[in-house]
């Protein structure tokens, strides 16, 4: 029975085999696939619901941000003509072009839309949600009020963000919103109201990640199953403990930066602001502020929010890379303690986002040797996934595809990072496109790719139902080609000098040859945005017509696979006991099957019988 | 054997991203204007650039090698064969920790010196002498120079001479500018000079660079100042030091011209010059 093909063979009956024992402790019966849905627009407090409500928001959120991002290429490629489609309706008065101030506003709020509303609420809030109870054997999280409160925490956020879409054309002030351009109103048509919804939608968002985050750190301390020790804990468990670690130590940082922005703002404080400073012909400032300030406060936060948005990424993609691979996760501890260092030093390197912001250059040294160190951690765990697959019969299903995708980016997206970090090459890289691939191939290469995955991965015990593995493939194959064809080709931009947040870059003579280089980049970014159709057809329409499944399609042998397909309230029919580490993946121990579930105990006699055998 | 197509797929998407880049300098998809640096630190910075991307590209390489054999191997490993039971290698683990974190450190601080170079001022070249003060405003670069023989000072002077979005420096020796900005932060960029350097509101930031050969060089701005950031378009055009000189002469001229007829030798060296 050493197989992963989805246990399909009893339709309606998934499961049965496995607690036919009868331990309905709590009388659950085999919910109906879909009892999740149903209960999503309730104020649900239970960590599924709430997990899948973050995650069909932040799909939802995906295409918004997408979109945005198409109207940036647009322009890129095709600069001051109409827009198809929505060009029309959106930018009537502008005769259906982008204008330059809508074109800052676009990449303004792509940034800000995918980093706050599609990464941060996809990892921590959809997956940490959903996973954390399960996987650690807890029947809830902690405080499941808080919980229900950290996703509703979210729409007035959303409501902020789309309100300042109708004051001065949207925020279009990075989504750093460096001051003094974001502090001062006369600085831009974009710095009135805008940029204080913006901020106060910042802020909020803030308050639901923090909320997310105690709870979770709570309820890994405190929750998990008998025998769960901490080093039986799954990756993603890991991963997701050190983010919310991360994150309750960071964001306050940036929650205290911008309500100091706000008061800038609109009390007449001028924590950000110099003294003598006059903007399109307003009044001098009366100032005594740094606006350097901002800059370290906001990338002490958000160069650990990096992190935030790839870590828990790394930890799914153990898990299920393990699974597929049918082999242990190679160098368990070793993946641990690198995700610590990666967090540690995630601390002492936001500096390197300021290499050429006119702080002390000594600075800039300490901050070089401490960003090139964290290309440490990242390399051990690379060689770990690499050894993980090593000698495993891997699976080429769309999960694993994804994974693989993810390490491949992950070392493009980890080695271009080397570029930035050594200062003198930064002062030349530094705003150019050079970072934009950078980013994007961690950011959308590594985290989406890994959360394409573990959507697929996770899906039947969402659902009870499989997600279509051979759509599944031909989404993967048309984004991760569309993908580096969008990408790839930033690099060559960025050491051609191609500047960040040019509405035309054309008309400098240095960058005119690279017009048609820019259109091709926009049409694999178009067919990449639409690919993601395929994405959200197979999730919705799989939900109705995926084939049912039982509690274990994969074979896998975390906690959340004991449970059934969905798990009812409370999750699991009887308080588990793990009896082992999560990636026992054909171990010598388990005779006739390829895998051995962390509640399966194994008698002393047969433990001691395969280790004299030599293993 | 669909797996070995997929690890073939993987291995193909790797050699193509690695072609693709060395092509790149073929269509000047690659550093501007000629490829090289034309300042003495952008030659450092080149050589610190191409450095990396060779230990980048074997890393690279290296690593989607082992990929592509780790994926070739697994898909033909069948439902009944033995998978590898292991949960690691310490051995390996310490190789793998070792020798990364050694050239990583090889690589932090090689760097230094460049940088200490172009940042620490007490590290500028000797003789450094500021030649002018660029103010950046949204959404130009006003240039001031102090007059000939002069020396810049901190406070505008009534000989200072003015240019708009054009920088004029004498080739072949360090030279200085003080950056400062008027409104909100941008960011001076010279490409083919390998320069960048923030003006933050408030601060008064110098900035050396040796510009190696005379030329026109293309400046742009490199932090999101409003809506016309992608405009502040100038140039710094580098002559010798006796064309500079020459330039400054004639700029005072006609800058201090008063339109009555009792300085026609302005006019006439004027006419000549062009």
């Amino acid at each position: 029975m050493s197989t992963v093909t989805p246990d399909v063979g009893h339709p309606g009956a998934g499961g049965h085999d496995h607690d036919s024992h009868g331990h309905h402790g709590h009388g659950h019966a085999e919910p109906s696939p879909l009892s999740l849905l149903w209960q999503l627009p309730t104020f649900s407090c239970d960590h599924k619901v709430i997990g899948l409500q973050f995650l069909i928001t932040t799909l939802m959120m995906l295409m918004v941000g997408g979109a945005l991002a198409l109207g940036v290429r647009w322009q890129l490629a095709f600069p001051w003509e109409r827009m198809p489609i929505l060009g029309d309706t959106i930018f009537k008065a502008d005769g259906g072009q982008i204008a330059p101030e809508t074109y800052t506003m676009l990449v303004t709020m792509h940034a800000s839309v995918m980093i706050f509303l599609v990464i941060i609420p996809i990892l921590a809030g959809a997956f940490g949600n959903f996973l954390i109870p399960l996987q650690i054997g807890a029947d809830d999280m902690a405080f499941p009020l808080l919980n229900a409160l950290s996703y509703w925490f979210m729409w007035p956020a959303i409501a902020c963000f789309a309100a300042s879409f109708f004051f001065g054309g949207g925020p279009a002030n990075g989504w750093t919103s460096y001051p003094l351009l974001s502090a001062l109103p006369e600085a831009s048509p974009a710095s009135g109201m805008a940029q204080t919804l913006w901020l106060i939608g910042l802020t909020l968002i803030g308050v639901s990640s923090m909320m997310g985050s105690v709870n979770y750190m709570t309820t890994i301390i405190n929750m998990r199953a008998p025998g769960m020790t901490l080093f039986r804990m799954p990756l993603t468990i890991w991963s997701m403990f050190i983010t919310a670690i991360l994150q309750a130590f960071a964001l306050p940082v940036l929650t205290a930066a911008g309500f100091m922005l706000v008061a800038d703002r609109t009390l007449g404080t001028c924590f950000f602001i110099p003294s003598g400073i006059v903007v399109n012909n307003a009044a001098p400032t009366i100032g005594g502020g740094q606006p350097l300030l901002w800059q370290h406060l906001f990338w002490f936060y958000s160069h650990p929010a990096v992190y935030i948005m790839l870590l828990p990424a790394m930890g799914m993609v153990s898990d299920m890379m393990a699974c597929m691979s049918r082999k242990p996760i190679f160098g368990y501890k070793p993946m641990v303690y690198s995700l610590a260092a990666i967090a540690g030093l995630g601390f002492i390197v936001w500096g390197h986002h300021m290499f050429t912001s006119g702080m002390n250059p000594a600075l800039g040294m300490t901050f070089m040797v401490s960003t090139i160190l964290i290309a440490l951690p990242s390399a051990v765990k690379t060689f770990n996934w690499l050894g993980t697959m090593w000698g495993g019969r891997i699976q080429f299903n769309a999960v694993m595809l994804n994974c693989i995708a993810f390490v491949s980016m992950f070392i493009v997206g980890g080695l271009s990072g080397i570029f930035m970090a050594a200062v003198p090459v930064d002062i030349y890289i530094h705003d150019t496109y050079f970072i934009v691939a950078h980013f994007h191939y961690v950011l959308f290469g590594a985290t989406l790719f890994g959360c394409f995955g573990a959507i697929q991965f996770w899906f039947p015990k969402m659902f009870g139902r499989m997600m279509n593995d051979t759509l599944g493939k031909v989404h993967f194959v048309l984004t991760f080609l569309a993908f580096n064809c969008t990408f790839f080709p930033m690099h060559l931009l960025g050491v051609a000098g191609f500047p960040r947040r040019y509405a035309d870059p054309y008309h400098f003579p240095y960058l005119e040859h690279l017009l048609p280089l820019n259109q091709f980049m926009t049409i694999a970014a178009i067919v990449m945005g639409f690919s993601q159709f395929l994405l959200l057809a197979n999730f919705f329409g799989s939900m109705f017509f995926g084939k049912r499944c039982g509690r274990n399609p994969w074979n896998a042998n975390g906690l959340e696979w004991s449970t059934p397909s969905p798990p009812g309230h409370g999750n699991f029919d009887v308080p588990p006991v793990c009896y082992h580490g999560p990636y026992e993946y054909s171990s010598p121990l388990s005779h006739d099957k390829d895998f051995l579930p962390q509640t399966e105990y194994v008698p002393l006699a047969q433990r001691q019988a395969v280790a004299q055998s030599g293993h | 054997m669909a797996g070995r197509f997929w690890a073939i797929f993987f291995m193909l998407a790797a050699v193509v991203t690695v072609g693709f880049s060395a092509i790149g300098p073929e269509f000047r998809w690659w550093f501007p204007g000629d490829g090289h640096a034309h300042s003495t630190l952008g030659k450092k910075i080149d050589d610190l650039f191409y450095l990396i991307l060779i230990i980048v590209t074997v890393t690279y390489i290296g690593t989607h090698v082992v990929l592509g054999y780790v994926l070739w191997r697994g898909a033909g490993i069948q439902k009944n064969d033995k998978v590898w039971f292991s949960h690691g290698s310490h051995a390996l683990e310490v190789i793998w920790t070792i020798v990364p974190s050694g050239i990583l450190l090889f690589i932090a601080l090689y760097q230094m010196d460049v940088w200490r170079n172009y940042r620490v001022k007490s590290y500028f070249p000797p003789k450094t002498e500021a030649v002018a003060e660029v103010t950046a405003r949204q959404f130009e670069w006003r240039i001031r120079y102090p007059a000939r023989g002069k020396k810049l000072q901190p406070r505008p002077q009534p000989d200072d001479i003015y240019t708009v979005n054009d920088i004029r420096v004498p080739a072949g020796q360090p030279v200085a500018i003080s950056l400062r900005t008027d409104d909100v932060q941008h960011a001076i960029f010279i490409p083919e000079l390998r320069v960048k350097q923030d003006a933050v509101p408030g601060l008064v930031i110098p900035v050396w660079f040796e510009v190696t050969d005379t030329g026109t060089y293309d400046m742009v701005c490199a932090e999101l100042c409003g809506w016309g950031h992608y405009k502040m378009k100038a140039r710094v055009v580098a002559t010798s030091e006796e064309d500079f000189e020459a330039w400054k002469a004639n700029a005072a001229k006609e800058q201090f011209y008063d339109g009555l007829p009792a300085a026609p030798e302005a006019v006439a060296a004027k006419a000549g010059d062009e």
